[in-house]
C-alpha cells in the first residue's frame, strides 16, 4: 500500500521517520478549506471529498508522541487537524471511503480489521515507541478495543466525541469527563444538516412539479395559462412541506410535540397547512373547486411533511434502528396515504375547473 | 436542556450482571450515558437513551452486553425496500466547520 502523498492540499513538508518520509499535515484551516467545507454542506461534489489514508505527523512528531486515529473523510480529518494545534503527535487515517467516523463506524468501514491493517501497512510498530492509540469515541461501534489489543498489541484509548475537547483531554492525562462522552444534537448541528435536506427535496420537488404541470395540461384542454395556474397551489403545497419537514422540523425538534419525527412533522405541516389556507381566504369559500383544492392542500402538506421529517431520522443521532422501524410501519402507510389522497383531491379540483 | 429521546421501549440491549466484570469499557463508548457504575459493575440507567449503535457490544470484553446493532436511518430503509443502494447518513461527527 502506498503512503499518503505528499501534495495534497494540507501537506506542508514531511518528517523523516525509520519507515521513510511522513507527510506532515497543517493546521490551519486555510480559505480552500472552508470553500470545500461549504460545497459538501450543500452537497456538491460532495463524494470525492477525501484524504489519502495512511499516517501523517502533526507538529513536530516524535517516537513517543500520541497517535490519532480518524476517518478519511475530508470535513472530519480537518476537523482533527484543527484541534490539534500546538500538539505533537501522529495521525493515522483509516480508509473508510470518504464518510465520517460514525456513519463508517456504522457500516464497519471504520473497524478492527481495517484499523488493524493500517496499523500494519503504515508500519506504525516501527514509527512509534509506544502502544497506544487514541480513537474517537464515535468509532467505538466499529471498533473493538480488545480485538485490537489482541492483535496488533496496541491499546485503544476512546478520545472525545468532540474534536474541540482532545486538548482538555490530552491535559487532564486521556481521561474525558463524562460531558466529553455524549453525543447531543444542539441547535447548530440540526441547523447544518438542513440545506442538504432542502436541496434533495428541491431536486424531487422540480420533478413532481414537471409531472404535475403535464397533468394539469392534459386535465386543462392543453392550455399553457391554466395548466400554470393548476400547477402554482400544488407547488406551494410542495414548497410549504419542505419548509416544514425539511427545515423547520428539525430546527425546531426539542419543541415539537411527539416522540416520533413524523408526528413532529406532521404537526408542523398541519401549523403550515392551516396558515396557507387561512391566507387564501379558505374561510370563506366561493366556489366548490377552491374548496376541494384548499382541501388538497391541507390532506397533502401534513404528510409531506411528516415524511420528510421521517426521513430526517438518520442524520439525527439520537434514533434507534428498532425505533424508526416500528415508526415507519405506522407513519410510512399513512404518509403515502396521505400524499396520495392529496393528488386525487388536486385532480378533481382541477377537473371542477378551478 | 433536556436530552432528545427518541421512542420509549423498544430498543433490543440487554445486560447479563453475571457475565460483568466491572472493567468499565460500556461507560467509555456509550454516547448516551446508558449505564452507570454500580458496586464494582455497572447498571443499566437510561434504555430508552440507548441508540442501538453497538459500541458498548463490541467493546464489551466479557460478552455481557448484547443489543442488535443498526442504523435508525428512515431514508436508508426505504432506499433498501426500493432495492437502492444509498449513503443516508451525513451526519458529522463534530459540528461542522461554518462557511464563510
Ligand atoms: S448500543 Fe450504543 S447507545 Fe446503546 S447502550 Fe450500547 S453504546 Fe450505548
Ligand atoms: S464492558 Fe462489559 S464487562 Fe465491562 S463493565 Fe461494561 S458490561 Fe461489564
Amino acid at each position: 500500500m502506498s503512503p499518503p502523498r505528499l501534495d495534497q492540499t494540507f501537506v506542508r513538508g514531511s518528517i523523516e521517520t525509520p519507515v521513510g518520509t511522513v507527510p506532515k499535515a497543517s493546521t490551519i484551516f486555510s480559505l480552500s478549506d472552508r470553500l470545500g467545507a461549504c460545497k459538501v454542506r450543500w452537497g456538491i461534489g460532495r463524494l470525492s471529498y477525501t484524504v489519502d489514508p495512511g499516517l501523517y505527523a502533526i507538529g513536530g512528531a516524535r517516537p513517543e508522541s500520541p497517535v490519532f486515529v480518524t476517518a478519511n473523510y475530508k470535513m472530519t480529518f480537518d476537523l482533527l487537524r484543527r484541534a490539534l494545534a500546538g500538539v505533537d503527535g501522529w495521525i493515522l487515517v483509516l480508509d473508510t471511503q470518504g464518510i465520517n467516523v460514525w456513519c463508517a463506524a456504522g457500516k464497519g468501514t471504520f473497524g478492527t480489521d481495517e484499523l488493524v491493517e493500517r496499523i500494519e501497512s503504515s508500519r506504525l510498530p516501527n514509527v512509534v515507541t509506544h502502544r497506544r492509540l487514541i480513537v474517537p469515541q464515535l468509532g467505538a461501534p466499529g471498533v473493538s478495543a480488545h480485538e485490537v489489543r489482541q492483535r496488533t498489541g496496541f491499546q485503544v484509548i476512546y478520545g472525545p466525541i468532540r474534536a474541540d475537547d482532545l486538548t482538555a483531554f490530552l491535559k487532564g492525562g486521556l481521561k474525558a469527563t463524562g460531558e466529553m462522552r455524549v453525543k447531543e444534537f444542539p441547535f447548530a448541528e440540526r441547523l447544518a444538516l438542513v440545506p442538504i435536506e432542502i436541496v434533495a427535496a428541491v431536486k424531487w420537488t422540480l420533478f413532481v412539479a414537471a409531472v404535475l404541470y403535464l397533468v394539469a395540461f392534459f386535465i386543462s384542454g392543453f392550455s399553457p395559462s391554466k395548466a400554470t395556474d393548476l400547477t402554482l397551489p400544488a407547488v406551494l403545497a410542495l414548497g410549504v412541506s419542505i419548509l416544514a419537514g425539511g427545515a423547520l422540523t428539525p430546527i425546531l425538534l426539542p419543541w415539537l410535540p411527539g416522540r416520533a419525527f413524523s408526528t413532529k412533522g406532521f404537526c408542523m405541516g398541519l401549523l403550515l397547512a392551516l396558515c396557507v389556507l387561512l391566507f387564501n381566504g379558505f374561510g370563506i369559500p366561493s366556489h366548490a373547486a377552491i374548496m376541494v383544492g384548499g382541501l388538497a392542500q391541507l390532506v397533502s402538506i401534513p404528510a409531506i411533511a411528516a415524511f420528510l421529517a421521517m426521513n430526517f431520522t438518520g442524520c439525527s443521532t439520537f434514533t434507534s434502528l428498532s425505533g424508526v422501524q416500528k415508526e415507519m410501519r405506522l407513519a410510512l402507510p399513512l404518509a403515502i396515504g396521505g400524499m396520495g389522497l392529496g393528488l386525487v383531491l388536486w385532480i378533481a379540483a382541477a377537473a371542477m375547473g378551478g | 436542556m433536556r436530552p432528545l429521546l427518541y421512542l420509549g421501549n423498544v430498543v433490543t440491549l440487554s445486560f447479563d450482571t453475571s457475565k460483568c466484570t466491572g472493567c468499565r469499557m460500556c461507560l467509555a463508548v456509550c454516547p448516551r450515558a446508558v449505564f452507570r457504575p454500580l458496586n464494582g459493575k455497572i447498571e443499566v440507567v437510561s434504555r430508552d437513551a440507548c441508540i442501538e449503535c453497538g459500541a458498548c457490544r463490541r467493546n464489551c470484553p466479557s460478552g455481557a452486553l448484547s443489543v442488535r446493532a443498526g442504523v435508525g436511518c428512515a431514508s436508508g430503509m426505504i432506499n433498501k425496500m426500493l432495492g437502492r443502494k444509498k449513503a443516508c447518513c451525513v451526519v458529522d461527527d463534530d459540528k461542522p466547520p461554518s462557511c464563510q
